[in-house]
């Protein structure tokens, strides 16, 4: 994160392909809240796909990437600290503006809440499995399109948890066992994917 | 033991040994395949219900169950690469993807010509056609990050971490996948059968199972020689080997 501009723009991002849904779908409220708990989890999934191209690449061109690892820590636990404070600023963020965006899009109120912590769970899951994506293709040239392709397999048991976790609360049911999910499937990834990022790292840096 | 799979890990010794496993594989899958096919095809009872168009299972399911496991194949060579830095694993990495998305690819189309008739359209978002469809994605991604690097060994690295990180991730997928279909399930289509089927229709099925695995690996095998003559086309031990026949 070097600029203000890299937080604004990916909920800036975030806002405009919201947006795009009302002008493509038609503004029929009712379809609009049915659809919102998918539109807002897949434009999160988006935005997050964006924001992560970038994650490491600086880091990579000046050097700092190859002094971090000379460093006597582990990789993993460098990469785990660079993905926390990148998901502070863009998931986290992103989290916390989207009821706003929900309320545009008519997602019923019993819903909000769910969608805020499903998305500060999911981003979690996103930003991790991103980074790796970042770390494995930081030394590709035009690598932006090649990390969607190998990073949005791997996030589909997030959005299938996220979406339905929200459509369940929208419906009067309760989330808290996709939620439990999702949790899971944060705390599963903060143990396992740093120790991926950091291996691939190496691979970036070697190669 | 131990002296066989270090000689595995050698290319020369590799070449001479996958050369006479084709040479005996090779005329036993074809076998296989033709007794397979002619005995699905023709032999085995008509469907009651689905009368002869549910003989493109004996395509459908072998390719499907070999694309799976044909992923952990990857995977597991990746593991091997990553751990020991065998080159011959990472041959057997980059040589798995292509065929696996292959295998892939044809379940999923034998799925759609069979739904046709079956379900009266192409594609519906069932959970198994939707999970395969993402293995199919997981493949192309490890086929795609291998061709971006230009450097092939990190090639082969990175794509073991990326398919390590896959094979944790499929278990998760196809359960999530189940899940979500279960809640948003169709009223319109029932599919019973495989459960059910009768050991006339079966044992066809099984033998078409066993040829497709022979299948993998003869094209697995045939595969990695030919990236084995690509990479040591320079080397003294294939020259000499194409100097003597």
């Amino acid at each position: 994160m070097t600029s203000p501009a890299d937080v604004a723009n990916p909920l800036l991002f975030f806002f405009m392909v919201i947006t795009l849904f009302p002008l493509g779908l038609g503004p029929d409220p009712a379809r609009l809240a049915t659809l919102a708990p998918g539109i807002l989890w897949v434009v999160a999934l988006l935005a997050s796909l964006m924001v992560s191209a970038k994650l490491f690449a600086s880091d990579f061109e000046d050097g700092s990437l190859e002094q971090l690892a000379l460093a006597p820590y582990p990789l993993a636990v460098t990469a785990l600290a660079e993905v926390s404070a990148h998901w502070l600023a863009t998931g986290f963020l992103l989290s916390l503006v989207s009821p706003m965006f929900a309320v545009m899009l008519g997602l019923p109120e019993a819903g909000l809440a769910t969608l805020l912590i499903s998305l500060l769970l999911g981003t979690v899951c996103l930003t991790l499995i991103g980074a790796l994506g970042s770390a494995l293709t930081v030394n590709i040239r035009r690598g932006g399109l090649l990390l969607s392709i190998l990073i949005i397999p791997l996030n589909v048991p997030v959005l299938i948890f996220g979406t339905t976790a929200v459509r369940e609360a929208v419906l009067g049911g309760n989330p808290e066992s996709w939620l439990a999910l999702l949790a899971g499937l944060a705390l599963g990834s903060l143990v396992v994917v740093p120790l991926a990022i950091g291996a691939a790292l190496r691979v970036s840096l070697d190669s | 033991m131990w002296t066989f799979i270090h000689k595995l890990g050698s290319p020369p010794w590799f070449f001479g040994f996958s050369g006479t496993l084709v040479r005996w594989l090779l005329p036993i899958t074809v076998i296989l395949l033709l007794v397979g096919a002619v005995w699905g095809l023709l032999v085995a009872p008509p469907d009651f219900r689905q009368g002869n168009s549910y003989r493109i299972i004996y395509i459908h399911v072998p390719a499907a169950v070999v694309a799976l496991a044909g992923y952990y194949v990857m995977a597991f060579a990746g593991a091997v690469s990553l751990i020991w830095r065998i080159k011959m694993a990472d041959v057997t990495m980059r040589a798995a993807a292509p065929v696996g998305a292959v295998l892939t690819a044809i379940a999923l189309v034998t799925g759609a010509i069979w739904g046709k008739p079956t379900w009266g359209t192409w594609w519906v978002w069932d959970a198994r056609i939707t999970s395969m469809l993402i293995l199919l994605f997981l493949y192309l991604g490890v086929v795609a990050l291998f061709e971006a690097y230009e450097n092939k060994t990190a090639a082969a690295r990175a794509c073991a971490v990326l398919s390590l990180v896959g094979m944790v991730n499929i278990p998760i997928i196809y359960k999530s996948v189940d899940w979500w279909y279960s809640l948003h399930q169709p009223a319109s289509i029932k599919f019973t059968g495989e459960s059910a089927i009768d050991s006339s229709m079966l044992y066809p099925l099984l033998l078409m199972i066993v040829a497709f695995y022979c299948l993998f690996t003869v094209t697995l095998l045939l595969n990695m020689r030919a990236e084995l003559v690509w990479t040591h086309r320079a080397s003294g031990w294939l020259k000499q080997l194409v100097g003597d026949s």
